[in-house]
């Protein structure tokens, strides 16, 4: 079996995986960092984002092996354990941004690369507007925007974002 | 999925030289729709050729009166191009479109010409401006590259290495999303550069994206969306699914050339 290594949340992994193993199943079956879920499986529902060189991507639909070399951040990455909460993370709570939490992780990876690209203050149609691939079944979204508009405000300001040249 | 071996080659010659020793090999790109369909084992290659290291595949740059967009560049990184606003800010307007941002984080211009969908949206763009699909082997104009539904001028062993677009004077792109999948449902690409006026259609083709010539004969008096008020096309053809009958789709282009029209006269 092909042999694949990567950074995940800043500690240096390896595995040996089939061809065919996706990244969400390297990280959740592999290295049993089960705070990133698989909603659909079809690259739709968002629950399985992380970043990918800073980059949010949906880790059902990446090959384990497109990541060799890579830099992942997982929802496990965001706080030390037993330490603060991430300012996004304290928003989707102070927010109350999630009830069952399946597809809180996605949120909140999907929401930081909000930040990442639109910067720290974001009106409610933007957020919503880059929701588009993230899908929640029981909030109905209002406390997600807020949340996320919450949170982006209490984050380190973001860098500008980057163009393809 | 089915299992297959993975090689990531560093250069286009090492790429075509693995697709030539892997017959049942494919490309791949963001792997957005190749990575799917893998999962539903509607395909099912012995080998997959990721290009993400390939050298010199990815970037916008203005070439005299063309655009020339890598292959491999990402529809995130080509919407905000300031070179693409500033010069054909109508085809930025097109990967900006292209599913949702995280998609729009992995999927390339190559990969979404190359696959052909019928309801992608670049190939209503290459064949909107009449773009040039450079390979490693030839230059393929777009009224000869696209040749039906998820199929292609590229050989056997050809890879797409950028696209090159003309520079028109007025562009524009308007689309009916599918709220769901996030694909045109139906799509109008519109330009007019000199004499050259366009407009090509995907979504609604059950062949693929198509130009309707009709339109771009009433645009020849004046490229306006007056030009064409009380015009339709003929339903014959249209896709018809659960989302869309063919006249609606049909419809659709009449309303969407109209709206792209007014887009791009503004």
């Amino acid at each position: 079996m092909p042999a694949v290594s990567m950074t995940v949340n800043g500690k240096a992994v390896t595995g040996d995986v089939e061809a065919r193993t996706l990244l969400v199943q390297f990280l959740r079956e592999h290295l049993r960092l089960t705070g990133t879920h698989v909603g659909c499986d079809t690259s739709q529902c968002g629950a399985c984002v992380v970043h990918v060189d800073g980059i949010a991507a949906k880790s059902c639909t990446l090959l384990a092996l497109q990541c060799e070399g890579a830099k992942i951040t997982t929802i496990e990455g965001l706080a030390e354990p037993n330490g603060p909460l991430h300012p996004m993370q304290e928003a989707f709570r102070e927010n109350h941004g999630l009830q069952c939490g399946y597809c809180t992780p996605g949120m909140i990876m999907s929401a930081l690369d909000i930040v990442r690209r639109h910067g720290n203050e974001l009106d409610e149609h933007t957020i919503r507007e880059q929701l588009d691939g993230n899908i929640c079944r029981c909030t109905g979204y209002h406390n997600i925007v807020k949340a996320i508009a919450a949170g982006a405000k209490n984050m380190p300001k973001a860098s500008t974002r980057q163009a393809a040249e | 999925m089915y299992n297959f071996t993975f090689h990531r080659p560093t250069t286009v010659r090492q790429a075509a030289g693995l697709l030539a020793r892997n017959p049942e090999a494919k490309l791949l790109a963001g792997g957005h729709s190749l990575i799917p369909v893998m999962k539903q084992r509607l395909a099912q290659p012995s080998a997959l050729i990721d290009l993400s290291l390939v050298e010199g595949l990815t970037g916008v740059e203005q070439k005299g009166r063309s655009i020339v967009i890598g292959a491999m560049t990402r529809h995130a990184d080509a919407a905000i191009s300031p070179v693409l606003q500033q010069a054909l800010p109508g085809l930025a307007a097109v990967p900006a479109a292209v599913g949702d941002p995280q998609v729009r984080n992995r999927g390339t211009i190559g990969g979404s010409v190359a696959n052909n969908d019928p309801n992608a949206d670049y190939p209503a763009a290459v064949l909107g401006l009449g773009a040039t699909i450079i390979t490693n082997k030839r230059r393929i104009a777009a009224d000869d590259f696209f040749t039906g539904m998820f199929s292609t001028a590229l050989e056997d062993g050809e890879i797409i290495v950028k696209i090159s677009f003309p520079i028109a004077k007025k562009a524009a792109y308007e689309k009916f999303k599918h709220p769901a999948s996030g694909f045109a449902l139906v799509g109008v690409f519109v330009s007019k550069r000199g004499a050259d006026i366009r407009v090509a259609v995907t979504g609604a083709g059950s062949n693929g994206v198509f130009r309707v010539k009709s339109f771009e004969e009433a645009l020849k008096k004046r490229f306006a969306a007056k030009s064409l008020e009380g015009m339709t096309i003929p339903a014959t053809g249209m896709n018809s699914d659960i989302h869309a009958s063919a006249e609606y789709r049909a419809h659709l282009v009449g309303v969407l050339a109209r709206r792209a029209l007014a887009k791009a006269t503004a």
